[in-house]
């Protein structure tokens, strides 16, 4: 829906580089397990609530597209156990896998 | 802000002997030394030009990760270590990682003398309220009728408010952040390195383990939680009456004054001193006395 009515107002306005929609930018999260202590505050601190833990309690997460890069994780974690980095895919559409 | 923690890790950890630290799982420990390399990081300093002290407690291991020039020193003489290094080296910029026992209660004198000199240092006071690595007794910050080890039916003393003690002792600059505000104590840690003059930043810190549980404060999210409900900023907290500031934070600056230091004063006392031994041992030359090596 969202990305129909951007087409629309891209064929209508007079500047269609403008309308352009704008490609969100997509991050991964790399726990470094050897350091990690499984104490949960990166997943009780994540916004948007993506970060769960695995069967051994580390962290992990599902759908790795819906992270919003604010870097609170990486701030917050004591162990220093977590990286964000800005990925570049090949294909934009991944439907979560990555 | 960094890029990502590998440069921290890679750059400023002792990352292939020292880890997986020693505080335990959740400790804000960690959270303060993150924001503190973040922090020398954004200001470019060398790692060489560095120094960091600390005293005995669990902040006190935090030297040991770091590769900065550093130094772990005996209880509560941190500042007293600091002072020496800045006096021997003044190019240096060095740092001091307190606990609230380890600043206010064994090295409390010390403390306030620093802040009294006005040396240019840099105190990072790590207050978890608790004596945490020795079992939880009570420190001079437990808050009035919280249980700990020393005081089973609840704490009869009242506590101490570093920041403001700081302040009054004539601490150049003061600031207070908890470890849920990172990119807050982040700033503060910069301002406070930045300063000319003896910068105090207190960071309420979490310590689930003794002081938590005993407490039933819960774990370290309900704690960092915790703090980011009850801290209020200074704006917002000169509005407010001193009922509704009960059991509340005020973070932020609460001093920034100028002032001179006492190192580059003792410097101008040092040049002064030889201006004066020139003049008098020409006047001793022209009136025929000849010099003592001569």
């Amino acid at each position: 829906m969202v990305k129909e009515s951007i087409l629309k107002t891209g064929g209508t306005s007079k500047k269609p580089a403008a309308a352009k929609p704008k490609k969100k930018k997509l991050y991964t999260v790399i726990f470094f397990n050897k350091w990690c202590k499984s104490c949960g505050l990166c997943s009780a601190l994540c916004p948007k609530k993506i970060i769960k833990s695995d069967e051994l309690g580390f962290p992990a997460i599902e759908n790795m597209d819906r992270c919003s890069g604010c870097r609170f994780c990486e701030i917050h974690c004591p162990d220093f156990s977590i990286t964000i980095k800005e990925r570049h895919p090949r294909r934009r559409r991944t439907n979560g896998k990555h | 802000m960094l890029e990502c923690a590998e440069i921290i890790r890679k750059e400023y950890l002792r990352h292939d002997k020292k880890f997986p630290h020693v505080w335990c799982p959740g400790c804000g420990n960690g959270i303060v030394m993150g924001a503190l390399l973040r922090a020398v990081h954004s200001l470019g300093l060398d790692k060489d030009e560095v120094v960091l002290a600390s005293g005995i407690g669990c902040s006190g291991r935090m030297p040991t990760y770091v590769d900065f020039n550093t130094i772990h020193t005996t209880h509560g003489r941190a500042l007293t270590f600091s002072t020496g290094i800045k006096l021997a080296r003044p190019e240096l910029t060095v740092m001091t990682v307190m606990g609230d026992g380890d600043s206010t209660a064994i090295g409390g004198n010390h403390f306030i003398h620093a802040a009294r000199r006005n040396l240019n240092l840099t105190a990072i006071i790590i207050n978890n309220s608790t004596y945490g690595m020795t079992g939880g007794q009570y420190s001079p910050t437990t808050p009035y009728g919280s249980k700990s080890t020393t005081s089973v039916y609840g704490h009869v003393e009242h506590a101490f408010n570093i920041a403001e003690l700081a302040a009054t002792a004539g601490a150049a600059f003061v600031a207070r952040s908890t470890v849920y505000h990172a990119t807050h104590m982040e700033e503060m840690l910069k301002k406070g390195i930045e300063k000319r003059g003896f910068s105090v930043i207190e960071i309420i810190s979490n310590c689930h383990v003794q002081h938590g549980r005993r407490n039933k404060l819960g774990g370290a999210v309900e704690m960092i939680n915790g703090f980011k409900q009850r801290s209020v900023t200074i704006e917002k907290a000169t509005k407010m009456s001193a009922d509704e500031l009960e059991g509340k934070i005020t973070i932020g600056v609460l001093a920034d004054v100028e002032k001179p230091v006492s190192t580059e004063e003792y410097q101008r006392i040092v040049e002064e001193a030889k201006n004066k031994a020139e003049i008098i041992t020409k006047a001793k030359e022209k009136n025929g006395v000849k010099r003592y090596e001569e």
